[in-house]
């Protein structure tokens, strides 16, 4: 069913989710990375601050100048939150009072008081650097000092955070787009089962099934829907148009052609010579013939048609077996032909449609007449064998000569030692068509002594 | 036989009767439904071939008329209609047999005989000939008051030679009329049923006599 | 073997160029195999004792000739930070030093898989790494206590001091924090972890204490009898010296005893960093504890046995080390020791 270049509305719909799904999880990593390293680095210049704010209370004044007691716990703090280096400068303008002499003073004036701590970066020592800086002022020797507090550390923790936080973030990223890929798949299946039911529903139809289709659907396929059943519509006519057509035709064929027989007829009653009469009787084989060929290709449709939708009713064999028996028996008469019949008052029912079984059986014992010759017998039977009805054709003409089942059933197929005689080669073809239709076999076989023995098998019900 | 014959084409009526003519048969030909409701009320017929279209209604309509007044006249419907549903259809609406065009006299002729046979009757006429009559529905010669069956070839054989006593009629004229133009046979086939029709008339005081190299005639003594 | 190659070592060590550091000893451990490459080592621990270990890596790299050069902790320092001095490999016990070398960024990372085995505590970035773990005790001559239950804790050899003063005054030794670095470090940290460290500081002060600016003067001391109780003395050494005699024994204190980290660090100036990293793996790696343990009687790195003795209070190699070495904090601090210990 699948057309090469055809658009997948399934891998479209699925695409697009997962290309929305794709972006969903990139912008959630990238915000799960920028808001978790902000904070990372909000909290750690938080400690950083109360580190420096800490040092910033052990400032004291005095008569020797300004004097500081660094506090463990502020450096200790530091290190326990994560393994950085820090530097740290206590100055006084620009005069180191202890720490790093070299760690650079922040670029704007602080203010002092009880303000917070300013925060910049900068780079030293071959690193990056975090600097806390805060001022307060000091009574040194009875004048105030301004003393400048500044605490540094490198960010390979906050980098770690960074790190450890993108690879949560990456794995929650990935873990969102299996989610939504997962998602994406049922949504795709279920916004597109409709489509594969109604689909479904359309293509388990026979192919002559020309109902309109009213499958339960959702509202966006109603206009498909109603276009399809248009559609439908409008072919059914054209089909009707067309059996009607060839009907008709047949119709309009089959009435000259029964003048053209009669007056070929009469003609030949009336002909003088030899040569005429030759014509004449090759004009009437080939009425016939046409005649013959139409009727079996018509049959053979009705076969085909019917076969689909095959109608299961209760037929009586023996009496359809009677009915067509007694229908050939001024056609068998011509040719001096008895027709015997054999079991037909047993009440053998099969289940099936009566029209194709006795196309099948009238296609037989045509046959039977067409290659019996004269004054010999034609046996129809009818018997229960192995649980299966049985009805039996058998004539005393040439056989089969040879030819087997699989050739004969073909459609347009003759045997080889028939050229002599009117047919068109579908007969047997309708027959092995019909009883395949009905679920039995047709089974043909070579007495003996001559002749051919065609047997139907169907299921008794 | 007297034949009603309701058929659409003029053409095919006129030459079906004609060939009917042949046969020794009275045919007449009714165009449409109400020329046959006007020829069924003028004559008795033996028998009604119907034609299913027709002008003014379908035949079926006519068929089931004609049943439900129980007015019993044998019909074999003769359509263009070849289905084997239109043939169920209409043997259950009451026709006697069905014959599809284009059809062989030859077949035409047995179905009505057989029809006509199943139901026991109608004007046929018992033909005297020599010592013997005969009488083709029954398929008998009766030499004596000694009844004798013909078989079917040997009935339509003794038919066509007492159509005209004393003329001669070819082998190929007789094997044109009691063969099938779908069989193929030589001409001395009809050597066969000849001998056996001299055989069944044996002692009537008819003859039939070989007229070498030209063909066969019944004679009366 | 060993001797012959010591001596040799020394004997080399008038050939080797003059350093702007102080060397206490200079050894050069000659490759078993052929020569491939040499490795400085830079250490404050004594040739002696990490012969054994030196002997056991070259068993294993024969092409590696190693120079074993031997400075106090100061001038370890000053030979890193002042001259640059090419070392592959820098083995310290002061730890607030080694923190400060690494924290200023004098030390190269290093990453094996020996290195992120180490727990948390026993390293510091990837560039300071501790392989021995070193309880700081009190030996005492076991006479002293004559009648009297040794002390426990800090509290007991407080009373312990206050009650019988005249067996203790005048004999008792313990660093010099303002001469050593190691009593520095472990009166700041006693400081640290302990308000009762000032109260035994104020008594020790009262029996007029004996100062000393190294431990192996202070062992000798005690063994000799001049001494009955020393103060903050590395378990390590005093253990092996006082062995087999019974007159002396080895307390460590149940509040808390420090235990110091001894620390290797790759510092930048390095020639051969990988050379340093693989002598710092062995160092950590089963055959060289294995040998540090048995050989040069420290105690490797065991988290397990800190576990089962919770009195052990590994010294924090973090930056808090920095504090302390503060111009003026340390000024401050030693004018409060001054002022417990030294009373007129």
């Amino acid at each position: 069913m699948k057309r090469t270049g055809a658009i997948s509305l399934r891998k479209r719909l699925v695409l697009q989710l997962l290309a929305l799904a794709a972006a969903l999880a990139v912008l959630l990593y990238v915000t799960v990375r920028t808001v978790a390293g902000d904070a990372a680095e909000e909290t750690l210049d938080g400690v950083l601050g109360a580190a420096t704010l800490a040092i910033a209370d052990e400032l004291r004044g005095g008569e020797d100048g300004v004097s500081i007691d660094l506090p463990h716990e502020a450096f200790s703090i530091l290190g326990s939150i994560s393994q950085d280096r820090i530097f740290y400068r206590i100055a006084v303008g620009e005069v180191t009072v202890t720490g790093y002499d070299d760690l650079p003073a922040p670029a704007r004036k602080l203010g002092s008081g009880l303000a917070s701590p300013v925060f910049y970066t900068l780079p030293y020592r071959q690193t990056q650097v975090r600097v806390a800086a805060v001022e307060r002022v000091v009574l040194a020797d009875n004048a105030p000092v301004a003393v400048t507090v500044m605490v540094a550390q490198t960010r390979t923790g906050q980098d770690t955070i960074a790190a450890r936080v993108a690879n949560r973030a990456a794995g929650l990223g990935l873990g969102v787009f299996a989610l939504a890929a997962i998602l994406s798949m049922i949504t795709a299946g279920s916004v597109l089962r409709p489509i594969d039911r109604l689909a479904e529903a359309v293509g388990r139809r026979g192919p002559r099934d020309l109902r309109s289709v009213d499958h339960p659907s959702p509202a966006e396929l109603v206009p498909l829907i109603t276009a399809l059943n248009g559609f439908i519509a409008r072919l059914r006519a054209a089909l009707t148009r067309t059996e009607t057509f060839i009907t008709e035709a047949a119709h309009h064929i089959r009435t000259p052609l029964a003048t053209v027989r009669a007056k070929a007829e009469i003609a030949l009653r009336r002909a003088e010579t030899e040569e005429a009469r030759d014509t004449l009787r090759a004009v009437i084989r080939s009425v016939e013939e046409s005649a013959r060929s139409a009727s079996q290709l018509l049959d053979h449709a009705t076969v085909v048609y019917r076969s689909d939708r095959l109608a299961r009713e209760p037929v009586d064999l023996g009496k359809l077996v009677a009915g067509v028996a007694q229908s050939f028996a001024p056609t068998a008469e011509l040719k001096d032909l008895a027709i015997r019949t054999q079991g037909l008052e047993a009440a053998v029912t099969v289940t099936g449609d009566r029209l194709l079984l006795e196309s099948a059986l009238r296609n037989l014992m045509d046959n039977a007449v067409k290659y019996s010759p004269p004054d010999e017998e034609i046996l129809i039977s009818l018997e229960v064998v192995d649980g299966l009805a049985r009805v039996a054709v058998s004539d005393r003409g040439r056989g089969l000569s040879g030819v087997n089942q699989a050739e004969l059933t073909r459609r347009f197929a003759r045997g080889g030692n028939v050229r002599d005689i009117v047919g068109s080669g579908l007969g047997l073809t309708i027959v092995d068509e019909v009883t395949a239709a009905h679920g039995g076999r047709l089974d043909l076989s070579e007495h003996a002594e001559g002749g051919t023995c065609a047997a139907l098998f169907l299921p008794l019900g | 036989m007297r034949f009603l014959m309701i058929e659409d084409s003029a053409d095919l009526a006129q030459s079906v009767a004609e060939r009917l003519r042949l046969d020794g048969h009275a045919v007449d030909h009714a165009g449409s439904l109400a020329d046959a409701e006007d020829c069924l009320s003028a004559a008795p017929y033996d028998l009604i071939l119907l034609d299913l279209s027709l002008p003014d209604g379908d035949g079926r309509d006519f068929l089931i008329r004609q049943r439900r007044a129980r007015r019993d006249v044998p019909i074999i419907v003769m359509t263009a209609r070849a289905g084997v549903a239109d043939r169920v259809d209409v043997l259950d609406l009451g026709a006697d047999d069905y014959v599809t065009k284009p059809f062989d006299f030859a077949e035409l002729e047995a179905r009505c005989r057989a029809v006509l046979r199943r139901r026991g009757g109608a004007t046929q006429t018992v033909q005297r000939f020599a010592g013997f009559t005969f009488n083709p529905l029954t398929a008998q010669v009766v030499i004596a008051n000694e009844p004798r069956e013909l078989r079917n070839r040997e009935l339509r054989l003794l038919e066509i030679l007492l159509a005209a006593p004393d003329r001669i009629f070819s082998k190929a004229q007789l094997c044109d009329r009691l063969f099938s133009y779908a069989e193929s046979v030589s001409d001395n086939a009809i050597e066969v049923y000849i001998a056996r029709l001299r055989k069944k008339l044996e002692g009537s005081g008819a003859r039939i006599e070989t007229v070498r190299g030209l063909g066969y005639r019944i004679s009366a003594g | 073997m060993r001797g012959a190659f010591l001596a040799l070592g020394l004997m080399l060590a008038g050939l080797l160029p003059a350093h702007g550091f102080e060397v206490e000893e200079e050894a050069s451990f000659a490759a078993p195999g052929p020569e491939v490459a040499v490795l400085r080592v830079l250490s404050t621990t004594d040739t002696q004792i990490m012969a054994p270990v030196i002997a056991g890596f070259q068993a294993v790299n024969r092409g590696i000739t190693i120079h074993y050069t031997v400075a106090n902790s100061q001038q370890v320092q000053a030979a890193i930070v002042t001259d640059g001095a090419a070392y592959d490999l820098v083995i310290s016990s002061a730890m607030d030093l080694q923190m400060q070398l690494a924290n200023d960024g004098f030390a190269l990372p290093w990453q094996s898989e020996r290195t992120t085995a180490l727990p948390g505590w026993a390293r510091w970035q990837d560039t300071l790494f501790a392989f021995a773990q070193e309880p700081v005790v009190l030996i005492a001559a076991r006479s002293v206590f004559d009648g009297l239950a040794p002390p426990r804790t800090r509290r007991e050899l407080t009373a312990l001091l206050r009650d019988y003063p005249e067996r203790f005054r005048g004999r008792i030794g313990t660093y010099d924090p303002e001469r050593s670095g190691a009593g520095y470090l472990f009166a700041t940290q006693d400081a640290r972890l302990s308000d009762t460290f000032w109260r035994l500081a104020e008594v020790m002060g009262g029996l007029e204490p004996v100062l000393y600016d190294s431990t192996a003067p202070m062992i000798n001391d005690l063994k000799a009898g001049r001494l009955v109780l020393a103060y903050n003395v590395l378990g390590s050494y005093a253990a092996p010296r006082l062995a087999g005699d019974d007159s002396t024994m080895l307390i460590e204190l149940e509040d808390h005893t420090l235990t110091l980290l001894r620390t290797a660090l790759i510092p930048r100036a390095a020639r051969s960093p990988v050379l340093g990293g693989t002598f710092l793996d062995y160092l950590l790696g089963p055959s060289g504890r294995a040998l540090i343990a048995s050989e040069a009687g420290l105690p490797p790195i065991d988290e397990a046995a800190l576990a089962a003795q919770p009195h052990l209070r590994p010294i924090r190699l973090d930056p808090g080390l920095l504090v302390y070495l503060d111009a003026l904090k340390r000024r401050a601090f030693l004018e409060e020791w001054r002022a417990a210990l030294i009373q007129p």
